[in-house]
């Protein structure tokens, strides 16, 4: 991925994770729409924390289309603390968060520039600590314990009968799980 | 356009209008109940087949290599509270200290 195209996809997909997984999926040589599939079944969680929110987005139609791409995991959970959701705090971290992320990224682009095989370095095991530290939070729920030892059964099942990228598409079927009372 | 440009671009897209879904077409109405848990689901769900495929993908085959101590190190120290780009710091020097020596 390109220096540009890492800092536009910072600035219009300001949700991490998907970030990480879309370049994740297409640095295992899986095909765009495995990416795209991966990052967008990721980010659909946001759909459901802009529901929470969504009566106290204050403003017309315009200003809450464009307050709530403050919604990210860090600033929705921040703003929840107290047992109910106050607007100010998830706009103000969202604010922060979202400089400290576009300008990380441009840094990062220069540093990673620098490197002549990042892999080498134990990058690849980073990415791993990092997806893991951002599931962590969820496991402590007993069904997202089980649907994520799903996912990782179906993974590990999968990998060596189908393209890059498929694995993790097909391991969203364990959300399923949320079906049952 | 090339690949990345075009995930770039589709992702950006979807992840604003999912954001903008509640607040600007919802108003004040619900999710239905019995979809909300299973769209909550779908972070763990998603990131648990990504530790897996980081740790264990390689060549249309599992593996287990210099990675897993790493990662395992990596869990252990989340585990006892320490913030993620420590967790990853600790992952990156253990998988590669594992590739040197080994």
């Amino acid at each position: 991925m390109g220096a540009v195209a890492a800092v536009v996809m910072s600035a219009s997909t300001f949700a991490g994770s998907a970030q990480f997984a879309a370049a994740s999926v297409l640095d295992a040589g899986g095909t765009i729409v495995a990416a795209i599939a991966a990052a967008i079944f990721l980010n659909a969680r946001y759909a459901a924390m802009g529901v929470t929110v969504a009566s106290l987005v204050p403003g017309g139609r315009l200003r809450r289309f464009l307050s709530s791409q403050l919604i990210v995991d860090e600033s929705w959970a921040l703003s929840g603390r107290s047992g109910r959701f106050e607007w100010p705090i998830l706009a103000g971290a969202g604010l922060l968060l979202y400089v400290v992320w576009v300008g990380s990224t441009a840094l990062g682009t220069v540093v990673g520039g620098l490197l002549e095989d990042p892999n080498a370095l134990g990058l690849d095991a980073a990415f791993a600590a990092l997806f893991l530290a951002l599931a962590f939070p969820y496991l402590r729920e007993r069904r997202a314990l089980l649907a994520a030892s799903l996912a990782v059964a179906i993974t590990l099942s999968l990998t060596p009968v189908t393209p890059a990228g498929v694995p993790i598409v097909a391991a969203a079927a364990a959300c399923l799980l949320g079906l049952r009372r | 356009m090339s690949d990345v440009w075009i995930v770039v671009v589709v992702v950006g897209l979807a992840t604003v209008l999912l954001k903008a879904s509640g607040p600007v077409f919802l108003g004040r109405r619900n999710l239905p109940r019995r979809v909300e848990p299973v769209v909550m689901l779908l972070a763990p769900v998603m990131l648990a087949a990504l530790v897996t495929t980081q740790t264990f993908g390689g060549d249309g085959e599992v593996s287990i290599d210099a990675r897993v101590p790493g990662v395992a190190a990596a869990l252990t120290a989340t585990w006892r509270g320490v913030p993620i780009i420590g967790a990853m710091a600790i992952a990156a020097v253990v998988t590669g200290l594992v590739r040197v020596l080994g």
